[in-house]
């Protein structure tokens, strides 16, 4: 699918990097949006999405929840 | 302030000043390579207020206490204190109580692992080395789809009690509350628990040490099972600061000895370090957090976290009362190292650890999960997506 959403809100520490990393690493996928609810989360998967080469806007959705919108490039 | 600590530089010159910390903990009182040791501290603190009687290990340690405030005091400022848990608590429960076990055996959580290399005990070479299998079977287990589930907002009052608790055992500690003449509060006249700083350092340096670790995400487990999970150095940089920072205070203050027998409250047991370490680092992967890191998470507020961390109490307690711990080397009368490790009853324990978290590992799992379809889009979730009221 061109565009995937992860809700990895709630999950400890790998799995918002893992399932991110997952619809990443699907080469049908161009856009992944994630929904975390950590700064640690945010800070890990756009950390992982920027050295996958990918660019990644994060918008806070209140309440602490965040949307990274990660675009793959080329 | 913010962005500078989530860089890269942030969290070096953050593991360094932890590291310069922890040392300096040692120069005024901590005991020898345990200027902090999560493990061991809270074995003291269990031992303190009597849930074991193990003499030379009861003391209330303020560096815990700091921890959990700092790290309060830092998420607060930042937005991001957050009232939650609901994660499979037993689970973590448990994973807390082995973590404690297999440290015990080391004689030292990776914290520790690090600052006793850093004090020259190349035991911590063995440990640190089980510590990344332990870690490694863990991240294949996540590979596979290995999640606790979801944790959910709870009442904020929910997220304050852990901090609540510490400063309650602060105040006994600061008041040398005695319930009775064969009461708690317990203080060790000799051993590990005699030996520590005066309560206004050990206290501002865990306070220094739970904020920095809060901003810049610290997490010795993590700084591993980051670089095996996707190849990022970003934790680890922050780790090696830590220890070379520590490193280099030892040197100058002439607290560096390099050696591998009877090192100080250590063991040279190569099959036992290792092991053990196995054991916890299995156990802080699953629970997706070193044990310093889930003090600190506490103190964010995550319930599921303060739970792992009465899970370490209540293990070490264990440890302690079910002759589980590992005995460090002894010098004999005519001068031969006496190799110390775990009793018999420790061993079964680390194995029984082990085969509970490979248990976990491969069964625990999200219920059936689903893949949502919406018009042109796919969803792809952790656990529950579907399945949550």
């Amino acid at each position: 699918m061109e565009e995937v959403e992860v809700d990895a809100r709630g999950l400890s520490c790998p799995e918002p990097v893992i399932l991110a990393k997952k619809a990443i690493d699907d080469p049908a996928t161009r856009i992944v949006r994630v929904t975390v609810n950590t700064g640690a989360g945010r800070d890990n998967v756009s950390r992982m999405a920027r050295s996958q080469g990918c660019a990644v806007d994060i918008r806070p959705l209140g309440a602490g929840d965040f949307l990274l919108t990660i675009r793959k490039d080329s | 302030m913010n962005g500078f600590l989530a860089s890269r530089a942030g969290i070096i010159v953050s593991g360094a000043a932890i590291g310069v910390l922890a040392a300096l903990l040692q120069l005024l009182g901590n005991p020898a390579n345990m200027g902090i040791c999560v493990a061991c501290f809270s074995r003291d603190t269990a031992g303190a207020i009597g849930l074991h009687r193990f003499a030379p290990c009861q003391y209330i340690r303020p560096e815990l206490v700091g921890f959990v405030l700092g790290s309060l005091f830092a998420a607060w400022a930042a937005r991001e204190f957050r009232a939650r848990a609901g994660s499979a608590p037993v689970v973590r429960f448990l994973l807390g109580v082995f973590a404690a076990i297999g440290a015990l055996v080391f004689l030292g959580c990776p914290w520790r692992a690090l600052l006793r290399f850093a004090g020259g005990d190349m035991n911590s070479a063995v440990g640190l080395a089980g510590l990344a299998i332990g870690v490694w079977i863990a991240v294949g287990f996540f590979k596979k789809g290995f999640s606790l589930g979801r944790s959910h907002q709870t009442p904020t009052i929910a997220g304050l009690l852990m901090p609540a608790v510490m400063l309650l055992l602060l105040g006994l500690l600061v008041f040398r509350a005695s319930f009775g003449p064969d009461g708690a509060l317990f203080f060790s006249e000799k051993g590990p628990g005699a030996a520590h700083a005066r309560i206004r350092y050990s206290l501002a340096a865990g306070l220094v040490v739970g904020v920095l670790a809060q901003r810049t995400r610290f997490c010795t487990m993590g700084a591993i099972r980051d670089v095996i999970l996707i190849r990022d150095w970003h934790l680890l940089s922050g780790v090696v600061a830590l220890a070379l920072a520590a490193l280099i205070v030892n040197v100058c203050s002439g607290n560096f000895r390099l050696g591998m027998a009877n090192m100080p409250i250590a063991h040279s047991n190569t099959l036992w370090s290792f092991l053990g370490m196995v054991l916890s680092g299995l156990c802080f992967c699953l629970a997706g957090g070193c044990p310093g890191r889930q003090f600190f998470l506490a103190g964010e507020g995550d319930g599921d976290a303060a739970i792992f961390c009465g899970g370490l109490i209540v293990g070490a307690a264990i440890a302690h009362n079910w002759l589980l711990t590992a005995a460090p080397d002894a010098i004999a009368a005519d001068g031969a190292v006496l190799l110390g490790g775990p009793g018999v009853y420790g061993k079964i324990a680390v194995l029984a650890g082990i085969a509970f978290c490979l248990l976990l590992g491969f069964t625990a799992r999200p219920r059936a999960g689903q893949s949502a379809q919406s018009l042109g889009k796919s969803k792809a979730s952790g656990p529950d997506l579907c399945l949550d009221p």
